[in-house]
């Protein structure tokens, strides 16, 4: 043994110790060069990312042409653009797009009233973020602000202009099909899970396992054409619902299927115990379940439940199929302009950092929490 | 009954629960649950039969006749892309289903393949010690999944349309064309000797298999590991080879060639086709490459050590030991990725890839007949991921831990 322990205790120095990795240039050593492969791939990636970089930047910054005159009829005279084109990018077509892509055909003068509903979309999501108002409350702030929404968009009530529903589009569109599809797929969504998770109703079950798997077999796609041309045969004579209605409900059930499942994830990873304990204090199964297990089971559920409403909210540019005027169809429509021609990238990638910012922050919030 | 009079409860029968009697209260829980589910089947069932009854009453009014004889007539619909013959003044709106199917297949098995490969590169490029290498995979995990795929398969749509004409075609050497018309690519002429050869490789992967699980028999009995990979090399390898050499080795490339406005000959990679699946792979392995990178964290580092202290090389540590556990916790999430990749190929009806939705779109359109088309599509995609569902639980629970 004592052979063993010698050479650290060797006063000669035969072992160095390990040299310092402080500093910026100790931490390159070991993130950047720790070995020869590893210095040859950064190497090789700064080189192409600093060739990407720079030519995005060139691109979109040094050669983009960022407003053009109008021309003699009134309209914006593209020409600066097409002379750029492929050197440089035409964030013109943003500058004289931007409100029709964000608010698409509603009636120009009115358009800060959806500009107001998305602010008071934006605000309620952060007020259900925050833990303080995960009350009681909540509930009706969430009626309170829909209500307004519906108000501030149709309007006819309070002095405001009645705007009917086929001139809405844009964002609005968007944040008002993924939000009230959850509002109103959540409940279902709890109930079907209670429901498939039910051991004394056998036929209710099976009811709620059908539904979703059926639901979750079949793409979007299937369900919004659906809504858009069995729902109208489904419907007695002279009943026709609108079509954002028709795609809204489509959407809910489409949620609450995939919700569904989230909550059941959570309801199973509930000890039993605790069911256990509230049938011993004689609560009925409704006390047991809103008091007992849903708070407890949804709060476990809180990141899946997150990343699901992400998808929900990306989902919802699947409208454009069925032709349903969001963010997405108010992109495609203005690129379609004939005298912006040919600058689909520039809204291609306004699309995408609306999107992206929305997507983002909740991705943060469930992960950050 | 002479043993229920004895005294000693080891020698009686196990007594029979009391009968529950079914009381008509209230309180009688199984009497409440009878109740509950007679009036939930209710008002489900008289939901249904109330639009099953305005249905039937709003085809009747627009004389729209339910069934599936309009599969037999004939489709006028003009299908570009078709793995297999299709002329539409004879082919039938059958044909063209069952086309859209073939082309909902050809996007989704590829697709899976190469969203596998894409993001199981990018997961573990996540985790890799350099810096900037983890920096970029998470980037790329980060901004993909968050933008909807529908935007991203328009972007890759619009960009492939933009590409320029044939004429002023990119090109790598004089082999692969990009162009607006698509990706031309060279184009091997399939001879008999291809077929042998190919032939020649399954007999080889079978011949593989025989002798790893002999080999693998061998060593459970001695302890001593055969070496396989010579035989393995020779089988899958040495012995297609041979036999298309044997057979006089043909090769020969049809390469497209611009004649006029377009390319004649060699195989093409149309743009709507490869837009779609550029952006399914893309957008799907972001997902995989979380997946990936989740399972691999998942593994504790003792198995890693553990591994290495039995003497193991990094490689058989990481194929023996890390790898198993970690598809266990990978291929649950990766069924439903795939499943989600499959589903998502229906966006091909917004870039005109004619897929299954897009065509029974299309026949719903002409024919009218909404709800066929409309269960068509549903049926079609409930039997793939059936499928796919069936496949990947055989494979989790082939792979499962074998517990007492």
């Amino acid at each position: 043994m004592s052979d063993i322990a010698a050479p650290a205790s060797d006063p000669s120095g035969a072992i160095r110790p390990p040299a310092i990795m402080l500093g910026p240039w100790g931490w390159a050593r070991a993130n950047l060069f720790n070995s020869w492969i590893s210095t040859a791939v950064t190497l090789a990636i700064g080189y192409l990312l600093l060739r990407g970089i720079t030519g995005f930047f060139d691109w979109a910054i040094v050669h983009a042409v960022w407003s053009v005159p109008l021309n003699a009829a009134g309209t914006p005279d593209a020409t600066a653009c097409q002379t750029a084109k492929g050197t440089g990018a035409c964030w013109a077509v943003i500058a004289d797009k931007y409100r029709f892509i964000l608010f698409g055909r509603y009636p120009y003068d009115q358009q800060w009233r959806p500009a107001i509903c998305v602010l008071l979309f934006i605000g309620l999501f952060i007020v259900s973020a925050m833990r303080r108002f995960w009350r009681r409350e909540l509930a009706l702030i969430w009626l309170g602000t829909l209500a307004a929404i519906g108000v501030l968009m149709w309007g006819g009530i309070l002095g405001l202009s009645f705007v009917q529903q086929d001139s809405w589009g844009g964002l609005p569109i968007t944040l008002i099909l993924s939000t009230f599809g959850l509002a109103l797929a959540f409940p279902l969504a709890v109930l079907v899970a209670l429901g498939r998770r039910s051991t004394n109703l056998p036929a209710v079950k099976m009811i709620c396992v059908v539904y979703v798997e059926l639901i979750r077999g079949v793409p979007l796609i299937s369900l919004l054409f659906m809504a858009s041309v069995m729902f109208p045969l489904f419907m007695p004579e002279g009943l026709n619902f609108d079509k954002l209605l028709r795609a809204q409900i489509a959407f809910i059930l489409f949620a609450a299927a995939y919700l569904a499942e989230v909550v059941r994830g959570g309801l199973q990873a509930l000890p039993k115990g605790q069911a256990e304990a509230a049938d011993a204090l004689g609560l009925s199964y409704w006390h047991k379940t809103g008091r007992i297990i849903l708070p407890q089971a949804l709060r476990l559920v809180i990141p899946p439940l997150v990343n699901t409403f992400i998808g929900f909210f990306k989902d919802t540019s699947l409208v454009l199929i069925i032709g349903i005027f969001d963010l997405l169809t108010a992109g495609k429509v203005a690129m379609s302009e004939p005298a912006w021609q040919g600058f689909s990238t520039e809204i291609h990638i306004v699309l995408a950092i609306i999107y992206f910012a929305f997507c983002f922050a909740m991705s943060k919030y469930s992960r950050g929490r | 009954m002479p043993i229920a009079s004895s005294t000693d409860p080891r020698l009686t029968a196990p007594r029979a629960a009391p009968r529950k009697r079914i009381r008509l209260s209230w309180s009688d829980p199984v009497f409440r649950s009878i109740v509950w589910q007679v009036l939930i089947i209710g008002v489900i069932a008289a939901i249904v039969w109330y639009l099953a009854a305005n249905t039937h009453r709003n085809l009747a009014a627009r004389r729209i006749a339910t069934g599936f004889e309009f599969l037999s007539r004939n489709a006028s619909i003009p299908i570009s892309e078709s793995p297999i013959a299709y002329d539409p003044s004879v082919s039938t709106y059958g044909d063209a289903l069952i086309i859209g199917i073939l082309n909902t297949l050809k996007v989704a098995v590829i697709g899976v393949v190469l969203a596998t490969i894409l993001g199981t590169v990018i997961g573990i490029a996540r985790l890799s010690h350099n810096w900037l290498v983890a920096k970029l995979a998470a980037v790329y995990v980060e901004v993909l999944r968050d933008v909807p795929v529908l935007l991203q398969l328009l972007f890759w749509y619009t960009l492939l349309q933009t590409l320029p004409g044939p004429k002023q075609s990119l090109h790598i050497g004089s082999a692969v064309f990009l162009s607006n018309r698509g990706i031309k690519i060279p184009l091997l002429v399939w001879q008999p000797a291809h077929s042998w050869a190919l032939l020649a490789f399954a007999a080889g992967l079978v011949g593989t298999w025989v002798y790893a699980r002999r080999a693998r028999r061998r060593q459970e009995a001695t302890g001593a590991r055969p070496v396989v990979w010579p035989a393995a090399l020779a089988l899958l390898v040495a012995l297609p080879v041979a036999v298309w050499a044997a057979l006089g080795a043909p090769f020969h490339l049809e390469l497209p060639v611009l004649r006029g406005f377009n390319f004649q000959g060699g195989g093409l990679i149309s743009p709507e086709y490869g837009a779609l699946l550029i952006g399914l792979v893309i957008y799907t392995a972001s997902y995989i490459a979380e997946i990936v990178r989740s399972g691999i964290q998942a593994v504790a580092i003792g198995q890693w050590e553990a591994g290495e202290a039995l003497g193991l090389s990094r490689a058989q540590v990481m194929r023996r030991i890390v790898l198993p556990q970690a598809l266990r916790v990978i291929i649950p999430p990766m069924t439903s990725q795939y499943l989600n990749l499959t589903k998502n190929s229906s966006l091909a009806v917004a870039i005109g890839y004619q897929d299954v939705v897009s065509i029974a779109n299309t026949t719903l359109n002409q024919t009218g007949q909404a709800i066929e088309g409309i269960a068509y599509i549903m049926a079609v995609y409930l039997t793939i991921s059936l499928a796919i569902s069936l496949f990947m639980n055989w494979y989790n629970a082939h792979i499962a831990l074998v517990e007492r």
